[in-house]
């Protein structure tokens, strides 16, 4: 015995606190040593940051406005494209096959892809999908890059739908049947149950849903690095190259030297850190304000 | 009258093929990357791949054994960094559901859990890399330990949150004090699920690229030194996938395959878990 019973309580308990301060400690010294280290572009770049269309390190101007809106066009695009096919699997499995083997194998292959490396996706789309595009591309007079906005927006919607189709799915199935019944009984056709019960029942699932997917879609970066072709500047057209947030910071800092260009790198991932913040407090606002109802 | 009821059935039919056709053609991006996986990256497979170093261009017979050798390191880091820490605060949360600290730590959770991977590899690249005037293991398992957190402890607070306090009582009712209370009766009782989520996270995290970009950052020969740079199976496949050389591509798809392969064993291995061994209560 080498501590005594009380001490060993103590302990214990001691550790079990501390861990969980730890984890708090952990995420506040996060968010505190991407301010500070972002403090000085904050100072410099001013409104300049949101507003400025020209990132040019050589020249020490850093406007960061057409990454944001590489990040907004990549993953509201990819998310729209997305949402058919998340609300037809949901369906799918929550609602019209929900056992069998039919629902086994997509269930499955939905998993296998939300499984999958996004470095694999990337170099999956690097080889196959940009040749693709390229002959669209040419097809339609424009010039053929092949990489470019397009690319990163298809291979973000491959990329998001498992997480959008997944949680979806559960919210179905957890519709009473009783509900579905009563409709059913008054003579509603199914397509017209899916969407004057189902789907107002289970409007907070697919919102948290979605939230969970568009979290995803701005936070990733190999998949969209190796395919939107990380030109910082505003995209013409679909077809043009482009940057995003994650994208430039997986690119540059390893190479920045200036400290205003490593502090403006910085900012950059403080929005990032924010935004993603953000998406987490209203999922978790919807999930708890809505479930309560139901 | 009946053409309104038949405009409903043919709706209702519409309706039906729709989502039909759209569940279908999600599996097809699905069936077209493991298609080139097998195809490209099997071919690219035999012994040499796994024990040789990669060899200078030009020269055939290259292999990903550092890359290999470096994930596994990366992986044991952020296991071990991030097991004991993922379960005390997993066991804190279920025990003490309403105190305040309990309500903050499980915000955090979240919160870390959504951060894009890419911040997480530039804060710790400020903690750990800088500081210490090098690119290291140490630093890219502190990475994916950072990202493999979150999923261990919802995975341990709602495994022990299911065990009935029965259980609990029953123990303490016997004199045995609360620690050896949780760590021995409770915690074992959960051990499942705890597993299962400690494979999951290590599926999330075998495969991430961006947060090791300026943490393990890549070294193109064997390294097992916590404190030097390492190669990782996902960097690997980054650097090779965008080089503009045909033996690397090569090499890319076998490691593609490896990788793809060892996350989908994990996936695997923690679904059988939970199916076959759980306490039933």
């Amino acid at each position: 015995m080498l501590w005594s019973l009380q001490s060993r309580e103590n302990i214990f308990q001691r550790a079990l606190y501390g861990s969980a301060f730890l984890v708090v400690a952990i995420l506040i010294l996060f968010f505190l040593t991407l301010l500070f280290k972002s403090f000085s572009a904050v100072w410099s770049n001013g409104w300049g940051f949101f507003t400025g269309v020209v990132w040019d390190p050589l020249a020490g101007v850093y406007g960061a406005f057409p990454l944001l809106l590489g990040t907004l066009l990549t993953s509201a695009l990819s998310l729209l494209l997305s949402l058919p096919f998340a609300l037809s699997i949901a369906l799918f499995l929550g609602e019209f096959f929900r056992k069998g083997l039919f629902s086994a194998a997509l269930r499955s292959s939905i998993e296998l892809l939300a499984g999958i490396p996004s470095v694999v996706y990337g170099f999956w789309a690097l080889f196959i999908l940009v040749p693709l595009i390229r002959r669209l591309e040419i097809l339609l007079g424009v010039v053929p890059l092949g990489v470019g906005v397009l690319a990163a927006v298809l291979v973000l919607a491959i990329m998001i739908i498992p997480y959008a189709a997944a949680l979806s799915a559960e919210v179905i199935k957890l519709v009473p049947q009783d509900i579905r019944e009563a409709a059913y009984s008054l003579g509603a056709t199914r397509y017209e149950v899916i969407r004057r019960v189902i789907m107002p029942y289970a409007r907070s699932g697919f919102f948290a849903g979605i939230l969970l997917a568009l979290g995803r879609a701005l936070g990733e970066t190999m998949a969209v690095t190796m395919v939107i072709g990380n030109a910082t500047k505003m995209p013409s057209s679909l077809f043009d190259t482009g940057n995003t947030m994650a994208s430039l910071i997986a690119n540059e800092l390893a190479e920045a030297t200036d400290p205003l260009y490593v502090a403006s790198l910085t900012q950059v991932g403080l929005l990032l850190f924010g935004v993603s913040a953000l998406i987490s407090l209203a999922g978790k606002y919807i999930v708890r304000k809505y479930s309560v109802e139901i | 009258m009946r053409g309104a009821v038949y405009s409903r059935q043919i709706m209702d039919k519409i309706f039906f093929s729709l989502v039909c056709f759209f569940s279908c053609l999600s599996v097809l991006p699905l069936i077209l990357i493991l298609g080139y996986l097998l195809v490209k990256g099997l071919s690219a497979l035999n012994w040499r791949f796994f024990v040789r170093l990669p060899q200078p261009l030009g020269e055939a017979g290259g292999g990903i054994a550092n890359a290999l050798g470096g994930s596994l390191l990366l992986l044991g880091t952020a296991f071990a960094l991030a097991v004991p820490l993922g379960l005390l605060v997993g066991i804190y949360l279920s025990e003490n559901r309403k105190s305040r600290l309990a309500g903050y730590a499980r915000l955090s959770v979240e919160i870390l859990q959504g951060i894009p991977s890419i911040v997480i590899g530039m804060v710790i690249y400020s903690w750990l890399v800088l500081p210490l005037k090098s690119f290291s293991a140490l630093a890219g398992g502190a990475a994916l330990g950072l990202m493999m957190l979150p999923v261990i402890v919802r995975a341990a607070e709602e495994t022990l949150k299911l065990i009935p306090s029965a259980l609990k009582e029953a123990s303490l009712a016997l004199g045995v004090p609360y620690y050896r209370t949780i760590l021995r009766v409770i915690t074992p009782a959960g051990l499942s699920g705890i597993v299962t989520g400690i494979l999951l996270a290590l599926a999330r995290v075998a495969g991430e690229t961006a947060p090791l970009l300026f943490t393990a950052f890549g070294n193109p020969f064997w390294s097992f030194h916590l404190g030097r740079p390492v190669e990782s199976l996902p960097h690997l496949i980054f650097y090779y996938a965008t080089s503009p050389y045909e033996e690397w591509h090569r090499l890319a798809w076998g490691a593609s395959f490896v990788l793809v392969a060892g996350v989908l064993f994990l996936n695997v291995s923690a679904k059988l878990l939970t199916r076959r061994w759980r306490v039933q209560f």
